[in-house]
């Protein structure tokens, strides 16, 4: 669907009409990205984050193809093939540190993603689906992501291909046979190895699918904005092409300026040095840390020390480290108030820096040391993310007095009123 | 999109022969015939998934139970050794006689998995404190198997992972871990030889 007033795709030459009539893909990009789709004209920097994902997928599906040809997933020889791929496959260190750091990248773009539409109310309806189905984006990344970290067969993929494979096992009766299954070993192995390469293939295609979904989704309603007031007419929007296509590139060079700084000048500053020592199975790492973007939840899951109402505080740990995602599913339902912008809701607003403060900390408490004063905090920031969904934000929808929303885009753009709509 | 007429063309389909509905006479040759296909291969399908599934379980060599067997001559009172026992690590540690008391000091209810130091060793070889070095909560590998290594607040073994701590019995005190250090099957083939599996 798209706003009546779009713009229709018109074909001039003969060859684009002939194949407008057999295969009308060049209409379907026109109407989804080109001049035929409307967007609301007060769009700022914030929504450019959904294409820097695009962008960052495409660099890790392109830099991942690469690698493949010269990685081999065997236990035996995996350490040392990444080592090939950085010492002797010509610009292979390149491509590998770009793959690296092109996950961090992703998650970072992804993220800002994720809190931009906390704080402009994007989840709501009539985007429900939308933000569902980015939910479900963002834990195919994560598996994504868990499973590549293993492939180099250094102590912190293996130590961690152990711990997250772990989770399993707080399940009661089945959660050991499960582990085992997973991993197809009683630890991690050649076989574990073997599938997560396999599944780590596959799964960026699956994103890949899932994203047209989720933009499918998007271009029903139409993209949300800084206001939050719906669309009114042919005066609040701009075409897509060319003003967001400009928009977006320019977004995009500020985004590889700042990639190529990290991989230049810091490839390894978000890595972990013991994953240059070849995995052991014998000896642990003194401090195991998963990769930043998993530090959160990391936090919530190491916050629970004691047994709790007659369940063991492993499956406590596991259940909140899993809960804290899966409740994103239900926040479309849990902030009843109908105002979408951040920017009209003086209370909400406070809450989400607190919540982004929260994020930090516990990202921060994810990869310190086990001390009571860490167990401590993360206690507190964990029980705090909890609070602000399942408390929080019901209440302050309750309370909230919402400040006067403007009219339409086009005035809290021009500051005055709209002509009427042709 | 027009619809064409279609009446002379030799490509469609003819009619479908009889009336759609027989009203009121009950279900059809025709219903039958689509539930027993459509069940038929759902069972198939069925079928094909549990290989597709079942393969992802260990196989048949990582299954096979290789047993080991360990020397244990070596080892001094207070100190251990790890030995590798199907790919996972296991813990072979000499108590001395204050770490054996110690254990046996702890009154058995008070533990979070209760069990007592007799029933982790066998008979007339209590000193040796043999389990899987794969820390319950996540399975990381302990700390603790030689002195010098951190042994945490019970003098057995801590896990650098998430700082789970076992005492001198290897049973489970205080951090996140639900259960005591695991104790595989072993035997003891002469004084200073165990098997292990």
């Amino acid at each position: 669907m798209s706003f009546p007033w779009a713009e229709h795709y018109a074909p001039k030459h003969p060859l684009m009409r002939y194949l407008d009539e057999k295969l009308p893909l060049p209409r379907l990009v026109y109407n989804a990205v080109g001049a035929g789709y409307p967007v609301p004209r007060n769009l700022n920097y914030f929504w450019n984050f959904g294409v820097l994902a695009g962008a960052a997928l495409g660099i890790q599906i392109l830099t991942g193809i690469i690698l493949a040809m010269h990685y081999a997933a065997n236990g035996l020889v995996a350490f040392d093939s990444v080592e090939h791929i950085m010492r002797d496959v010509n610009s292979g260190w390149l491509i590998r540190y770009a793959h690296a750091n092109g996950a961090s990248m992703f998650f970072i773009v992804v993220y800002i993603h994720i809190f931009r539409g906390l704080y402009y109310g994007s989840y709501k309806a009539p985007r429900e689906m939308v933000w569902l189905l980015g939910v479900v984006i963002f834990l195919l990344m994560m598996a994504t992501a868990f499973m590549g970290y293993v492939l180099p067969w250094g102590q912190m993929s293996f130590w961690g291909a152990q711990v997250i494979t772990g989770f399993f096992s707080a399940i009661p009766v089945v959660g050991d046979p499960i582990r085992m299954w997973l991993l197809g070993g009683f630890a991690p192995d050649n076989d574990a190895l073997n599938r997560f390469f396999s599944l780590h293939y596959l799964l960026p295609f699956v994103i890949a699918a899932v994203i047209v979904l989720h933009i499918w989704a998007l271009h029903i309603p139409g993209s949300n904005n800084p206001t939050g007031v719906e669309v009114k007419g042919p005066q609040d929007t701009v075409p897509f092409h060319p003003y967001y296509t400009a928009k977006d590139g320019m977004g995009l060079g500020v985004f590889l300026i700042v990639f190529s700084l990290l991989l230049f000048f810091a490839p390894n500053a978000l890595g972990h040095p013991d994953n240059y020592i070849p995995a052991n199975p014998l000896s642990t790492p003194a401090h195991i840390v998963p990769e930043w973007y998993f530090l959160p939840f990391y936090a919530i899951l190491k916050s629970f020390t004691g047994n709790f109402l007659g369940i063991a505080a492993k499956l406590w740990g596991v259940m909140a480290m899993f809960g804290s995602i899966l409740l994103l599913f239900f926040l479309p339902w849990i902030d009843r108030s109908p105002i979408r912008s951040s920017n009209y809701r003086p209370m909400y607003k406070w809450f989400f820096w607190v919540l982004v403060a929260d994020v930090l900390c516990l990202g921060y408490l994810g990869q310190a040391e086990v001390t009571p004063t860490v167990v401590l905090l993360s206690q507190i920031c964990a029980g705090y993310y909890f609070s602000h969904f399942l408390i929080i934000l019901p209440m302050i929808s309750k309370f909230e007095k919402p400040l006067p929303l403007p009219n339409s885009i086009t005035e809290a753009v021009l500051g005055e009123p709209a002509p009427a709509a042709a | 999109m027009a619809t064409l007429e279609t009446a002379d063309d030799p490509n469609q389909r003819p009619a479908v022969i009889g009336p759609d509905h027989d009203e009121g006479q009950g279900p059809r040759r025709r219903d039958f015939l689509n539930i027993a296909a459509v069940a038929f291969a759902g069972v198939g399908g069925v079928a094909v998934v549990i290989p597709l599934v079942n393969q992802m379980n260990p196989s048949a060599d990582v299954m096979a139970l290789a047993s080991i067997e360990v020397d244990v001559s070596k080892i001094e009172a207070g100190s251990g050794i790890k030995v590798a026992w199907r790919k996972q690590p296991v813990f072979v540690r000499n108590l001395t006689p204050t770490e054996i008391s110690e254990a046996k000091a702890v009154p058995v209810d008070s533990l979070r998995d209760p069990e007592t130091l007799d029933a982790r060793t066998k008979p007339g070889h209590e000193n040796w404190l043999i389990t899987m070095a794969v820390c319950t909560h996540l399975g990381c590998v302990p700390l603790g198997i030689t002195p010098s290594e951190n042994r945490g607040q019970f003098g057995g073994y801590f896990c650098p992972c998430h700082g789970s701590q076992y005492d001198t019995a290897g049973r489970i005190r205080a951090g996140p871990a639900p259960k005591n250090l695991v104790v595989p099957e072993y035997s003891f083939k002469s004084a200073t030889t165990v098997q292990i599996g």
